[in-house]
């Protein structure tokens, strides 16, 4: 089997203890929560920390609280997360993306935190060592070409979080702690379009909570795609958020795409054109049309850029009809294979 | 023996190894763990196609930890499977053919310690034109992949003849021409390869590795190391999972032995998933021109097929693969003349070979697909043309192919039944759809892999004084239950029960030697060696029972571990007192059986592939919905019937066909053995596009619709208790049932696989393009073909015998030059 290179191991037991180590190895040290992205990038030499920071003893990364809205630990495995959020309501789309991550075992130690900063993904990066030698390697990784496409300046590797885009349709924001200082931020800020430094987050610091404000009236779900019932990152993912007046007419509206660019990507036209309309036909129509206008799918990963980019609209339009009050679960199931 | 007689045999059972399997206590050869053992890595080509021009370890064998450092100048002998493709060295010295053959080993304290070493050795390389595609070796001659082979980077091109199939076209009302394409898979085995080589305290030489093929293996140990065979053991673990991929031998076995005598300690060496992918041998990628006349009626006036396959780097079975995408056509319906082309060329790419199925559902996908369109434009309904045309039982076939029994026309009408075909089909809302299709497969080759006359299958037995039994058998236990099937087989005649035998398999030291679990074999040949040496145990007991109790021996009875009287079944005795009673008057009980098939009659060159004992039957319908805007497939139920003659235990069997309808679901709709070509002017890179089971996409169980099995049980007098094989047939309908059902649904033809959302789409847009509905290869390559054998077929007074062939070379010939014309399998 492929071994992991060595590494010193540090298990700091609170935030602050986790933010000096951080500090005092800038340049040598990553975070370790679940381990399932990390470890196995680690095998294959795509990353190749001297030092990893477990967060697993940190108890203050574990809670859950609601208040006013949600505070969510980002140390809360998926499982756990999946949990707390059974009973239906405005978070459904958090729930629908978390269960859908991976599989049941990577989800029981995989954390929230983890899959909010994600490593972007790509056919010719995600291989081991060996296979990336035989291309030369690339820019994301010990080469200097992008292959996805050899003339473009920056890496294209994918965001490929299914968290991230229910977290951003939520409105949600974040908690990053450095040894220094805490900072709050709207989740949205901590990605960028550029697949090695998708991340805005310091390597000094910890993402320690998620909060997601109180969203009466509102309405959320997830939609994935990806090829098999399980396991598999999406290859586009539609997040849509809701709030509906009395007459049924949209009064605010979110929608955002994964896994077609670096970063999540907001759909703010499509949402824009709902507002004030009521979900008919048309309108979601119309809005799938303009939804598919930002996504940008390359050919580096499941299924070919042309139809993954094709579909966007009919995902889009899933998501609004079953905001709407569609029966979809037929329809779910046959994309899902499973309810969800 | 009759029906009623069977105590166990036909009776769902807990098989024999279930509890061991299920508890984890199953020792698989990647948990051997010796004391001193060291580990090694192979260091694999990083360029597709490239001469080596210098080759250094001398900086890994100083890195600390490490105890040896292998290079292609430690081996001078090369191997291979078939004895016509010897063209493989357990490390390459000169001439790398894909991204992934290897050149150098690292033996270490640790994994971790050779694989940093690997980095340390020194390759340097002449790059080499790279062939991507069968077209671009078809187009060059050079530089050859191989020194060997028909010409070219043509491996091997045949033609064969049986009647005048441009006459039968001439004589037909409808000719039907289509050109199909079946994407190249992999077995995806859960288990990856593993091997522990090491020396006997006595200085011989131990293999235990995950091999569904141990006798083989020992042949070529034997030779890539030039050693004596009767100095080598090799030990075939249960396998995790072997569906073809582990009957090759593997250069990483070899490389671990070389290791092992020369350190003169164990070393083991577990692949990546990886590193399986490059090992391969999986499905070849087929392209296929199917021409087929047909009567009116739906008679089949004749068949004209041609295929060309891409075998990757090195010959592995493709000589036998090649033979097998036109071999077993004409088991299933009657075609009374046939012309067969096949063509295998050599691409930079991880050698192909046998997948479950062997070659045979590349050419089924084709003909079953033609079948359903030619079924529409004669208006007959699918299921009905296929039963006017099956082929009958107790025939020779055109190409010489003995049918005996065939359950084909039962397994039609179950599934027909049992999905409700005929209210259904053409008749779902757009979106929903049905098909159908069939196929047969093999009971086992009829012809080993090196000529030779011996038994395919030998079993012994040890019977012991406390009534415990142990069955030796050479049969290897990949996953498919040939442990629990050998212990049936003998309980059943012993009148025991199964867990009272203990059984020995895959050993080559301790058991006889049985071919291996390949070709559907195992419970045929295996099965009918156990029975003849069970029943040569009975005769033993049954002499020495009869003395003491005073009845005559044929009216003794063998069951509930007990023998006893017929007529008085009180009078009796326990089995181990049988037992005693033996061995007082015959000494310690030891028992043989053995298998060898009836001899074939074709007797063309070529003709080693397709003769088996007999073979099974299937047919599947497929119920599929497809999203017309996004081309989304889900299949929702699958309805299959296969005639397997007898199902000795239920339980397996049922569990062979869920297998298979799951693996071809995988092949119909999504598994892909891709590759990456770089821009050219950038790089010469060729690379598998994802040697990961995360991103090489197989079924998971909640992809996996309502399978409802059906199986059909004639008795076939050519199998132990009438049973026919279950592990491969299968398989062979799902893929064209699924492109058949997409059809019904949505009106378009893919006539490829895999069948994605995107290849809908496609042929949707053609179609509303007014282009015509389907997605598929246009163009069929043009090939060099030999010039064609001509058999003429039984009812053309034929023999056998091509009319138009060179002498064949005698058998003594073959014997001595090792590497015989005829192709076996």
């Amino acid at each position: 089997m492929m071994r992991l290179p060595y590494f010193r191991y540090l298990a700091p037991r609170t935030v602050r203890e986790a933010a000096e180590m951080l500090a005092a190895n800038p340049r040598d040290a990553m975070l370790v929560a679940g381990g399932t992205d990390v470890l196995p990038n680690m095998k294959r030499r795509q990353q190749v920390p001297g030092t990893l920071v477990g967060l697993r003893q940190v108890a203050e990364l574990k809670g859950i609280t609601n208040g006013d809205g949600l505070c969510i630990g980002a140390g809360l495995t998926l499982t756990e997360l999946v949990g707390y959020l059974k009973i239906p309501g405005p978070y459904a789309a958090l729930r629908q993306a978390a269960v859908q991550v991976a599989t049941p075992h990577l989800r029981n130690v995989g954390t929230l935190g983890g899959n909010l900063c994600l490593d972007t993904r790509c056919n010719y990066y995600d291989q081991n060592y060996e296979w990336r030698k035989a291309i030369d390697f690339c820019m994301k990784k010990d080469g200097k070409t992008c292959w996805v496409a050899t003339s473009s300046p920056k890496c294209l590797a994918v965001s490929s979080t299914d968290t991230a885009p229910a977290l951003l349709a939520l409105g949600a924001t974040i908690t990053l702690v450095s040894a220094e200082k805490t900072r709050a931020m709207a989740l949205a800020d901590l990605y960028r379009n550029d697949g090695i430094h998708y991340l805005t987050r310091q390597p000094t610091e910890v993402l320690t909570a998620i909060d997601v404000p109180r969203l009466d009236g509102w309405r959320s779900t997830y939609w994935k795609l990806r090829r098999r019932g399980s396991f598999d990152f999406p290859v586009l993912s539609v997040a849509a958020a809701l709030k509906l007046a009395p007459d049924g007419s949209v009064e605010a509206a979110r929608i955002v795409l994964g896994a077609v660019a670096s970063q999540p990507i907001e759909a703010s036209a499509a949402a824009a054109s709902l507002v004030g309309e009521r979900l008919t036909d048309e309108a979601i129509a119309r809005a799938g049309e303009l939804a598919a206008v930002p996504a940008r799918p390359m050919d580096n990963t499941d299924f070919t850029l042309a139809w993954r980019k094709h579909v966007t609209r009919d995902f889009v339009t899933y998501a609004l009809r079953e905001l709407r009050g569609d029966d979809m679960s037929k329809l779910r199931l046959s994309v899902a294979r499973q309810l969800v | 023996m009759n029906d009623t007689k069977l105590h166990l045999i036909g009776k769902p059972r807990r098989r024999v190894d279930g509890r061991a399997k299920v508890t984890g206590q199953t020792k698989f050869a990647d948990d051997i763990m010796l004391p001193r053992m060291l580990h090694c890595k192979l260091l694999r080509s990083s360029v597709p196609h490239a001469r080596i021009v210098r080759i250094d370890a001398t900086r890994a064998l100083a890195h600390p930890g490490v105890h040896l450092a292998l290079t292609g100048k430690d081996f001078k002998v090369p191997y291979g499977i078939l004895p016509v493709s010897q063209d493989e060295y357990p490390l390459e010295p000169t001439h790398v053919r894909f991204v992934g053959d290897p050149v150098a080993a690292v033996i270490a304290r640790d994994e971790l310690t050779a694989f940093e070493a690997l980095d340390l050795i020194e390759v340097e390389y002449e790059p080499l034109r790279t062939f991507s595609t069968p077209e671009e070796s078809l187009e060059h001659e050079d530089p050859r992949i191989h020194e060997y082979g028909n010409q070219g980077n043509i491996h091997k091109a045949v033609s064969l003849g049986f009647g005048d199939v441009e006459k039968a076209f001439a004589g037909a009302d409808e000719v039907f021409e289509d050109t199909f394409f079946y994407q190249g898979n992999t077995h995806l085995a859960i288990e990856q390869h593993a091997a522990v080589a090491a020396k006997d305290p006595d200085g011989k030489l131990v293999l235990w590795s995950s091999t569904q093929v141990p006798h083989y293996v020992h042949r070529a140990l034997a030779r890539a190391l030039e050693m004596r065979a009767a100095h080598i053991r090799v030990v075939a673990m249960p396998n995790g999972g072997g569906f073809g991929g582990k009957c090759d031998p593997f250069n990483h076995e070899i490389v671990v032995c070389k290791a092992a005598l020369l350190l003169d300690r164990p070393v083991k060496i577990c692949l990546t998933r990886e590193e399986v992918f490059y090992c391969h041998r999986g499905r070849h990628p087929v392209l296929m021109r199917f021409k087929t006349g047909v009567k009116r009626d739906g008679t089949i006036t004749g068949v004209h097929l041609k295929t060309v396959l891409d075998g990757g780097a090195y010959g592995s079975y493709g000589v036998v693969s090649t033979f097998y995408t036109g071999a077993l056509q004409t088991l299933t319906y009657h075609i009374p003349t046939y012309k067969f082309e096949g063509c295998r060329v050599f691409t930079n790419k991880p050698p192909c070979g046998p997948k479950r199925g062997h070659g045979t559902p590349q050419g089924r996908f084709g003909q079953e697909v033609q079948l359903d369109k030619i079924a529409e434009k004669l208006a007959i309904d699918p299921a009905e043309l296929r039963l006017r045309i099956v082929e009958k039982p107790d025939t020779l076939t055109a190409n010489y192919l003995q049918v005996s029994t065939t359950g084909l026309a039962e397994c039609i009408r179950r599934v027909v039944a049992a999905s409700d075909w005929r209210n259904r089909f053409r008749k779902l809302p757009r979106g929903r759809g049905l098909g159908l299709a069939c196929s047969s497969y093999m009971s086992g080759a009829g012809l080993p892999i090196y000529y030779n006359e011996m038994p395919h299958s030998g079993v012994q037995l040890k019977l012991d004084r406390s009534g415990g039994v142990a069955a030796f058998c050479g049969a290897t236990e990949i996953g498919q239950g040939s442990d629990d099937v050998l212990v049936g087989c003998v309980a059943e005649i012993l009148g025991i029960d199964p867990m009272d035998i203990r059984s020995v398999t895959g050993d080559t030291d301790l058991t006889p030697v049985d071919l291996g679990s390949y070709s559907s074999r195992v419970t045929l040949m295996m099965g009918n060696a156990a029975i003849q040496a069970a029943e040569r145990a009975r005769e033993f007991l049954a002499e020495g029972v009869s003395r003491k109790l005073e009845v005559p021996k044929g009216r003794l009875v063998f069951a509930e571990r007990r023998v006893f009287d017929a007529e008085d079944p009180a009078k009796g005795v326990s089995f181990s007192e049988a037992v005693c009673l033996a061995e007082a008057i015959f000494g310690t009980l030891g028992t043989t059986g053995s298998y060898t098939p009836p001899k074939a009659v074709a007797r063309f060159k070529g003709s080693g592939a397709g003769p088996s004992p007999t073979y099974s039957y299937s047919a599947a319908v497929v119920e599929v919905e497809v999203n017309a805007s996004t081309g989304w497939i889900q299949v929702t139920r699958v309805w299959i019937a296969h005639d397997i003659g007898r199902a000795l235990n239920p339980t397996l069997a049922r569990g062979q066909v869920e297998g298979s309808v799951y693996m071809g679901l995988g092949e119909a709709l999504m598994e892909e053995q891709e590759f990456r070509r770089l821009p050219k002017r950038l790089s010469h890179a060729l690379v598998h596009k994802f040697p990961s089971i995360l991103e090489y996409k197989s079924p998971t169980a909640l992809d996996m619709p309502e399978v409802i099995t059906e199986l059909v049980e004639h008795p076939d007098p050519s199998g132990p208790f009438g049973a026919k094989e279950v592990g491969q047939g299968p398989l062979l309908p799902v893929m064209p049932a699924v492109a058949n059902a997409v059809y019904d649904a949505i009106g378009v033809r893919i006539d490829e696989v895999p069948i994605t959302p995107e290849k809908i789409i496609k042929a949707l847009e053609a179609k509303a393009a007014g282009k015509p509905a389907r997605y598929g290869p246009a163009h069929f390559p043009d090939v060099p073909w030999p010039e064609t054998l001509q058999v003429p077929p039984p009812w053309e007074g034929g023999d056998g015998k091509a009319i138009n062939a060179p002498p064949r070379p005698s058998k003594e010939l073959a014997r001595k030059s090792h590497a015989p014309e005829v192709v076996q399998s």
